[in-house]
């Protein structure tokens, strides 16, 4: 099993026709037992093909071709446009979208998730690289080429949620050198709003049979943490997380943004030691270093199962 | 992005909500010009981006338009928290029977706007919420249906407002929301909102910020305003050498190798991507390292980009050695990276081996990456050594040239 994506999901690659869409769209289609991507959609480039996908000009007529309600999208498109195709596909009956666009400003990303929370769709990003379901399926370009992928992805027991997407990668293969390996792995992007959240992706993992336990990545800035600790105590969940925190500099540095867009820190609350103390008071444990994760989710591990 | 206070009037004036006659000088004799145009007593506001500003020393008083020019001279020559101030805003003294608040921020958890209404302002919001809970309302707003005077009117409401008084400020509740939305805000505040002694109520001092984002869609707005394009308005002025950085960066579309933050130790970082970048640069200081600069790369640059940074970095005074990491790369390609950084040695008639402390970044193309490595003699390290262990081995490699 896994959350969000499994083997048999279809999709549709939004912008398909840009550099980097015709990188990812290789990439998918090469992965495990590799992606069904049913059409891509570039305005313009009806009749094309991208590695053996078909261009549409709209996510209509690739829903038409398809001939029956395409599961999921992965945009790619500039920012201006985003809104725009992320609407065009929660209202063609996608379910499942992928942004990887960055720089989408605030007040679109808040309109893209609130139509998708009317429609029951859900965003993942925007400003991520996706999720990867190791052996099966990626849906976006996380873990790159799928020799790549392969090297740094093995299945698992470990679900991973991460607000960087490069990071998402480093921790997931520090996690599959160590044999705990990865159920799904989930770069949620690195925006001040996005439409997955940890807290919003927990009930999922928790209903997921194969998945043991949680790793996060995660920043200064916004409440995503406190949100996740609030989750965490109220719903006495059975999955052990432990967090790594990084820009932990950042806190001598008030009003200054590194990294990613959402790392502002604009209040006490967004601070990496106000997070840090949070998440601890919630039972999640911080690691002072990616290498020490396995280890520490190993001796989790074994406590729950010595409980139980 | 931040506004001075004399910008944030003007959205506020434009947006239609009333503000006193008020006017933004760089000059004292101009200064008491305004003050007689006003007429009555004024208050002389140092605009800087700084707060503290009263306690600094940067707000008076005067009652007459000598007394105004006087204060100008005074307020125009005052840093404050080492900001020179950008002028000063002259602003008639008014008599008003009450300070209200009024302000709309986003809230990333429930992902939209809530509009926050008190009849207790003139403070800051936080201390009311702490103090009189009660006299603090809250309503989020949707993001796709138009905000709704029903809305203001609720949020008023329910801190037990009502009378004139309500009826007056749900138009500029519902001007400042779509204030709020049409410009791309992250805050907009009206502290103190004033209701004077005929009822009206009056916008004396407001606070905005726009996303950095959405600049590019305001365009005509800053324009107005005299913003520059270059004018980040971050904590602190960018140096030069981060707007060299920026110059490197900006040189083609490919990817990013930029970013770069100036600090002032030795070591030199050439590290991606953007949380790699935060992970590292705390790493190096756990080992005791002092980086010279923080930076990222992605989004696969040209070469030419990633020789760029490394020459920028390896320019810098001070700069002793570079460590070139970053966590495994799935889209920047590691041959491409190993490539510039080992140019930008070359080219500066600097070694490679001797100059870079490590090179730690697998991933994609990191057998062709390494390959360059070797021939040049560069310690390289791939994903078997940890983003910390790579950032102590250059950390102790930098304090043992320097014992």
């Amino acid at each position: 099993m896994s959350i969000l994506v499994n083997a048999d999901t279809t999709f549709t690659v939004q912008g398909i026709t840009g550099r980097e869409a015709v990188n990812l769209t290789r990439e998918c289609l090469d992965y495990g037992t590799g992606a069904k991507i049913v059409g891509g959609v570039t305005p313009g480039r009806l009749g094309r093909e991208v590695h053996g996908v078909p261009v549409f000009d709209t996510v209509a007529q690739a829903v038409a071709h398809h001939g029956q309600p395409i599961d999921g999208s992965v945009v790619t498109v500039p920012p201006a446009f985003t809104k725009d195709a992320v609407f065009e596909a929660i209202e063609n009956g996608i379910k499942i979208i992928v942004i990887v666009t960055e720089r989408i400003p605030r007040r679109d990303v808040a309109q893209m998730v609130e139509l998708a929370s009317l429609r029951g769709a859900r965003i993942i990003g925007p400003n991520c690289l996706g999720v990867i379901v190791p052996e099966v399926i990626k849906m976006g370009g996380i873990g790159g080429p799928a020799k790549d992928a392969a090297k740094s992805y093995k299945k698992g027991s470990i679900g991973v949620i991460s607000r960087s997407g490069g990071m998402t990668t480093e921790m997931s293969s520090t996690l599959s050198a160590a044999g705990l390996g990865i159920s799904t792995a989930v770069s949620i992007g690195g925006d001040a709003i996005i439409g997955s959240t940890y807290a919003e992706l927990m009930p999922l993992f928790e209903a997921d049979e194969e998945t043991k336990g949680i790793v996060i990545y995660t920043e200064p800035g916004g409440r995503m943490e406190a949100e996740l600790a609030r989750w965490v105590t109220e719903n006495d969940s059975r999955l052990p997380i432990v967090a790594f925190m990084a820009g932990r500099f950042m806190d001598e540095m008030p009003g200054m943004s590194f990294g990613h867009a959402g790392t502002i820190v604009e209040g006490k609350e967004d601070t990496a030691t106000e997070k840090i103390a949070r998440l601890a008071e919630a039972g999640i444990t911080v690691a002072e270093e990616i290498s020490a994760i396995p280890e520490i989710m190993k001796s989790k591990l074994a406590e729950r199962s010595v409980s139980a | 992005m931040r506004f001075f206070e004399y910008e944030a009037r003007e959205i506020v004036k434009r947006a239609g909500i009333p503000v006193t006659d008020y006017g933004f000088t760089t000059d004292a004799q101009e200064a008491k010009e305004i003050a007689a145009r006003i007429g009555g007593p004024t208050v002389i506001k140092s605009q800087v981006l700084s707060g503290g500003r009263m306690k600094a020393g940067g707000v008076k008083f005067a009652d007459t338009p000598e007394e105004a020019e006087a204060h100008a001279k005074d307020i125009l020559q005052l840093e404050i928290n080492g900001h020179q101030p950008r002028g000063i805003l002259v602003d008639p003294r008014a008599e008003f029977e009450q300070e209200y608040y009024a302000g709309v921020v986003w809230d990333g958890t429930r992902k939209q706007p809530v509009m926050i209404f008190s009849p207790v302002g003139g403070i800051d919001i936080e201390q009311v919420a702490e103090e009189q809970p009660d006299k603090v309302g809250r309503r989020h707003f949707s993001n796709i249906l138009p905000f709704g005077d029903f809305e203001a009117k609720e949020v008023i409401a329910s801190t037990g407002v009502t009378g004139s008084a309500l009826n007056k400020l749900v138009p500029i509740l519902t001007k400042l929301a779509k204030l709020f939305v049409e410009k791309d805000m992250t805050l907009a505040e009206i502290n103190p909102l004033a209701r004077m002694a005929d009822g009206s109520f009056i916008a004396l001092d407001a606070h905005m910020d726009m996303e950095n984002e959405a600049r590019g869609r305001h365009k005509q707005l800053l324009a107005d305003l005299g913003v520059g394009d270059d004018e980040t308005r971050e904590a602190r002025e960018p140096t030069e050498f981060e707007l060299a950085g920026e110059a490197v960066d900006s040189q083609d579309h490919r990817g990013v190798a930029g970013n770069v933050t100036e600090f002032d130790g030795n070591l030199g970082l050439v590290i991606g991507a953007g949380g790699g970048s935060l992970t590292l640069f705390d790493a190096v200081r756990k080992y005791g390292g002092n980086p010279a600069n923080y930076c990222e790369i992605g989004g696969n640059p040209s070469v030419s980009k990633a020789k760029g940074l490394a020459k920028l970095v390896l320019s810098k005074p001070g700069v002793d050695k570079i460590a070139v990491m970053m966590s495994i790369v799935s889209n920047t390609r590691v041959d491409i990276v190993a490539r510039g950084v080992i140019a930008a040695c070359l080219e500066l008639g600097m070694d490679p081996a001797e100059k870079i402390a490590i090179f730690r970044i697998p991933g994609a193309w990191e057998e062709e990456g390494f390959k360059i490595l070797e021939k040049y003699g560069v310690e390289y390290a791939d994903r078997s050594v940890s983003l910390h262990e790579a950032a102590s081995r250059a950390v102790e490699k930098i304090q043992g040239a320097a014992a």
